[in-house]
């Protein structure tokens, strides 16, 4: 009888084919139709390690090492694959609570769950050894080795700048940056981070459930190598930069040197300065913003290339030979100076006693006011010019060429264009065409409206000394190798004046120094052109200013000195620049007294008593 | 002599063959499994493919014995069998050994043994024998009473070891009773149940009464207009309303937070990747990641690096699956347990003894229920429970147990010429 039953195996048999169907219908849709379940696998088990290239270092002029790596490690953690585990512990390796610790994966994963964000960065080497054993405790986390900058002299800090963590602005454009890279946020490490950075590596390793390395995939198939940055040969002399900071220490300015024949930077001084291994590591953020937060000194503050002054009577130069080259001044041209410059409503340009009528040479060294006063009326007001505005214009493009009212274009991030006012702007002061030269009669002795900065003032010592044209300034001289000159700076910048205008001024800027208004500066055995100044600053003391090269027929280094709230440019600027050419020069300094009384003194209680001007 | 020969002769080859196929890619992918690169020797006894790889050799000796076993033998001592079954049973509630949680192993000279494995024999044989009197009639209600005691005794006694998953297996032999005559009515109520607990957990339960109650006039509009047809249907409209209601409450207020999670879980109500979903969504993404080729032999990187847990043993299938792929792995190996599954039907089928054919759909119905669990929770289609795929799987006891259940039904189909 159960024989009528015997038809119930089809249903059997049904059942089995049914449940077979639907398990293969489930296969098929998650191995075939589904990708999510490739990427969850290797989420699971690849982690892709950033290999870091040890970033490029940094020589001097001499090839002395300047910049160099140390390795460092950070903890990094990848959200998604923190499971359970023992929190505390890993709290007190590296010493944080665990608050700390839940906001810092916190803001990981608001990055990014599945990618590696820096969780604590550059542990120190001890904690490094006790958290590489006990990591696969940790899973989600991994340490990165990475390299730190470390600078082998405590000098030129703004020109080398620092390096940071990327920010997340920059990761938004920039492809290469992942969270956690570094990247130069300043300096030279600014300028030339493609070049120091090199090229990042990726090694792909598998890793078990329990977060331990279990080789490289696929024996290393997809890895790249990471290629490591390129080196620089910095054109600093880093001798010269040490001793410029120790004769700037205290005081705040800026010394700029330049060799006039490539425009290479010898030294780049910015006072007060700070030790650049401040700005590594992990003390990085303190310290930045203890520089940052120091208003009084404002240490962060590059002045050689961010600082604009009136140049004062350093840009009589300017003037003479403009003066010359629109045909209205000559050697001989004479003017009479009754103590000062009558501006027609009672005042004037006061000028010191010296002996009247000078030439053009005497007048440099003397620094007249009188005679700068009336060679920018007659350069505004020649003859050829219809209106002042067309002489002004003239003017204006004269002193463009010679490198001022706009950037050099040098290597150093932050350079200011400095200001030569335009014809629009004394429009707008004084209604349209409604000024004279009389108006603007300042300029003429590098007062008023006028901006220059210091690395322009180096620049315009440079072009008189090769007579006419400069090389942008640089203080990268080559790439890669010794023999590899920076292709950016090759470019000879000729001025407007004519070569032949130069001799006059170069002989009364040698005045200036042997018998002039800085002869107290002069040295022995080199034959020192130069010119003082004196910025007018309406907050307190006047700056002092030189501006200077030396040797006079073939010259070797070009200089600006700016010591703020120092007085008369023959005060300290002029001494500082003689002891920066005569260290170059002569690598060794002979005048004891004056470098001691330079390092130690303070321009703002100082009493030396030198001639004005 | 003659007789040997004749017994190898009416072997059933395909039935040899597929568990020979199975019993072979299962070692591989044991083998892949625990794969470590410090330890590849396969005879190597400190791991789980060397052991297996012996357990294997033990159980083809235990089937050639088998095979060489009296063919009345089993018809006759099925009662005895079940008995000694019965008593290992509970001798290992009170002097077993525990192994994660279950109380159901002995140990014997290093070797774990579980009598549940061989007690789903020893109940395939006794029910078989009850099923096989001339004056057993399945649709007697103390037939069925007596039929469901066989069955229920040694569930109960597995329940006691704590291993549901097991007792579970028993609830198979209903496909027995089927064959057997039982009412259709149970079948579907076995399928049904399941569904309207599932569906009383996932849709608003006033609606599921209101599509209760719109069945319930429908089967009274078409049915005859008597008084108790009307009462039966009314009847089990209530007992429906009263279970949907019960399961709800069960599942809200009677269990443990955490059994809640795993039914949300599965339900899909949830979703608990650190929990309960765990290892489902680590098997998925194991299998998931073969793809149509399968990443290789000894190539599986969730499963080699234990990312899928139990993987030698409750989810071997993760790493046929991610090894192997859909078409090399996941289609062999599932169409040759329902190949295997439909043989055992017809051979049974073929039987002239009604003990023989009734113990071939209890190892049917075995297998199945193993094959249908074990690859639906690596699935992620039903709870996580954890018993093995047989023949595949790790472990002794299983394989054993397996072996020796479908080799008793070759034995008896080879048998069938010996009657003639
Ligand atoms: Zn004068």
């Amino acid at each position: 009888m159960e024989r009528v039953y015997a038809n119930r195996k089809f249903i059997v048999i049904g059942v089995f084919v049914i449940v077979g169907l639907i398990f293969i219908l489930r296969l098929f849709l998650i191995q075939i139709v589904a990708d999510k379940y490739v990427l969850s696998a290797n989420n699971n088990v690849l982690r892709y390690i950033t290999q870091y290239p040890a970033r490029g270092l940094i020589f001097d002029r001499n090839g002395k090492l300047l910049v160099y790596n140390e390795a460092a490690y950070d903890l990094m953690v990848i959200p998604s694959q923190v499971k359970k585990m023992d929190t505390a512990e890993l709290c007190r390796l590296i010493g944080i609570g665990i608050a700390d610790f839940i906001q810092r994966v916190q803001k990981a994963r608001s990055y990014s769950p599945f990618r590696p964000s820096v969780f604590e960065s550059q542990i120190s080497r001890e904690n490094y050894g006790y958290l590489e054993e006990k990591m696969f405790r940790f899973p989600g986390f991994f340490v990165q080795s990475r390299t730190l900058r470390k600078y082998t002299y405590p000098v030129a800090a703004h020109t080398f700048g620092y390096i940071g963590e990327v920010s997340p602005e920059i990761i938004d454009q920039n492809l290469y940056y992942k969270s956690g890279d570094y990247i130069g946020i300043s300096g030279i490490e600014k300028s030339y981070e493609e070049v120091l950075r090199g090229k990042k590596g990726m090694r792909i390793k598998v890793v078990d459930v329990l977060n331990r390395d279990k080789g490289s995939f696929q024996n290393g198939k997809y890895d790249t190598i990471a290629f490591a940055g390129t080196d620089l040969y910095s054109s600093l002399d880093v001798e010269l930069q040490q001793y410029g900071e120790l004769l700037m220490s205290g005081k705040k300015g800026s010394i700029v040197a330049i060799e006039p024949s490539t425009g290479e930077i010898l030294a780049i001084v910015s006072s007060p300065a700070y030790d650049p291994n401040l700005l590594v590591g992990r003390a990085r953020k303190t310290n930045y913003v203890m520089l940052s937060e120091d208003t009084i000194q404002v240490p962060l503050f590059n002045r050689a290339l961010m600082a604009s002054y009136p140049p004062g009577s350093t840009f009589k130069l300017v003037g003479a030979l403009v003066g010359q080259q629109e045909g209205v001044l000559f050697p001989e041209t004479r003017y009479f100076c009754g103590g000062g410059f009558p501006l027609g409503n009672g005042k004037k340009v006061a000028c010191h006693s010296h002996p009247s009528p000078l030439n053009l040479s005497e007048s440099i060294a003397q620094s007249c006011n009188t005679y700068y006063c009336r060679v920018f009326r007659s350069i505004i007001d020649k003859k050829t010019f219809r209106t002042t505005r067309e002489g002004f214009e003239s003017w204006r493009s004269f002193v463009m060429s010679m490198g001022f009212g706009k950037k050099l274009g040098i290597d150093i991030p932050g350079e200011l264009n400095g200001n030569i006012p335009t014809s629009g702007y004394y429009d707008r002061y004084h209604g349209k065409n409604r000024w004279t030269s009389m108006a603007i009669i300042s300029l003429g002795i590098g007062q008023g409206e006028i901006g220059i900065i210091p690395i322009q003032m180096a620049n315009l010592a440079a072009l008189i000394s090769n007579r006419g044209f400069y090389y942008v300034p640089h203080i990268i001289k080559a790439i890669g190798s010794k023999d590899k000159p920076n292709k950016d700076f090759q470019v000879k910048k000729v001025s407007l004046i004519d070569p032949k205008y130069f001799d006059i001024v170069i002989k009364g800027m040698h005045d200036v120094v042997e018998g002039g208004t800085a002869r107290a500066s002069r040295i022995d055995s080199i034959t020192m052109c130069g010119k003082t100044g004196t910025a007018q600053n309406p907050h307190g003391k006047n700056h002092s200013i030189f501006v200077a090269f030396a040797p006079m027929d073939n010259p070797r280094i070009a200089i600006s000195v700016v010591v703020e709230n120092a007085g008369f440019g023959a005060a300290w600027a002029a001494p500082i620049a003689s002891l920066m050419i005569e260290k170059y020069i002569n690598r060794k300094v002979k005048r004891k007294d004056l470098e001691q009384s330079m390092i130690t003194g303070n321009p703002s209680t100082s009493a030396i008593k030198v001639i004005d001007q | 002599m003659r007789e040997r020969r004749g017994i190898f002769e009416h072997i059933d080859w395909w039935l040899v063959i597929l568990y020979l196929l199975l019993v072979g890619l299962g070692w591989i992918n044991i083998y892949a499994a625990v794969y470590d690169i410090n330890h590849s020797d396969i005879v190597d006894m400190h791991v789980k493919y060397g052991k297996q790889m012996l357990w294997i050799f033990a159980a083809v000796f235990l089937a050639m014995i088998i095979l060489l076993i009296d063919g009345k033998f089993f018809a006759q001592f099925s009662n005895l069998i079940y008995g000694i079954c019965i008593l290992l049973l509970i001798m290992v509630i009170f002097s077993g050994k525990e192994i994660s949680g279950s109380k159901s192993w002995f140990q014997f000279a290093g070797v774990a043994l579980q009598p549940a494995e061989f007690a789903k024999m020893g109940t395939a044989l006794a029910l078989a024998k009850f099923l096989s009197l001339t004056e057993t009639d399945i649709r007697k209600r103390n037939d069925l009473f007596l039929a469901a005691g066989i069955i229920l005794l040694p569930t109960i006694l597995v329940i006691l070891q704590h291993d549901t998953g097991s007792a579970l297996v028993f609830l198979s032999f209903i496909l027995v009773l089927y064959r057997a005559g039982l009412s259709d009515k149970f079948l579907i109520a076995f399928v049904l149940v399941p569904m309207l607990a599932v569906l009383s957990l996932l849709i608003n339960k006033f609606i599921i009464v209101g599509g209760l109650f719109l069945i319930a006039v429908l089967v009274f509009l078409y049915t005859k207009r008597r008084f108790l047809n009307t009462l039966i249907i009314a009847a089990v409209f209530l007992a429906a309303t009263g279970f949907v209601f019960s399961v709800n409450y069960g599942v809200n207020h009677v269990l443990e937070p955490h059994q809640r999670t795993r039914i949300n879980v599965l339900i899909g109500k949830e979703i608990d990747l650190k929990g309960a979903g765990y290892n489902v969504n680590q098997s998925l993404i194991a299998i998931g990641s073969g793809g149509m080729w399968g990443k290789g032999f000894l190539q599986g990187t969730q499963t080699k690096y234990n990312f899928v847990p139990e993987q030698s043993t409750d989810f071997i299938f993760c790493t046929v699956g991610e090894e192997w792929g859909f078409l090399k792995g996941s289609l062999v190996v599932v169409g040759l347990f329902v190949v295997l599954l439909i043989r055992i039907v017809i051979v049974a089928e073929r039987q002239r003894s009604r003990f023989s054919r009734f113990y071939g759909y209890g190892v049917a119905a075995i297998i199945f229920f193993h094959f249908f669990i074990n690859i639906g929770m690596t699935l992620g289609l039903l709870p996580v429970i954890g018993i093995p795929l047989p023949f595949f799987s790790y472990g002794g006891s299983s394989l054993w147990a397996f072996t020796m259940l479908l080799f008793i039904f070759i034995r008896q189909d080879s048998y069938r010429y010996e009657l003639l």
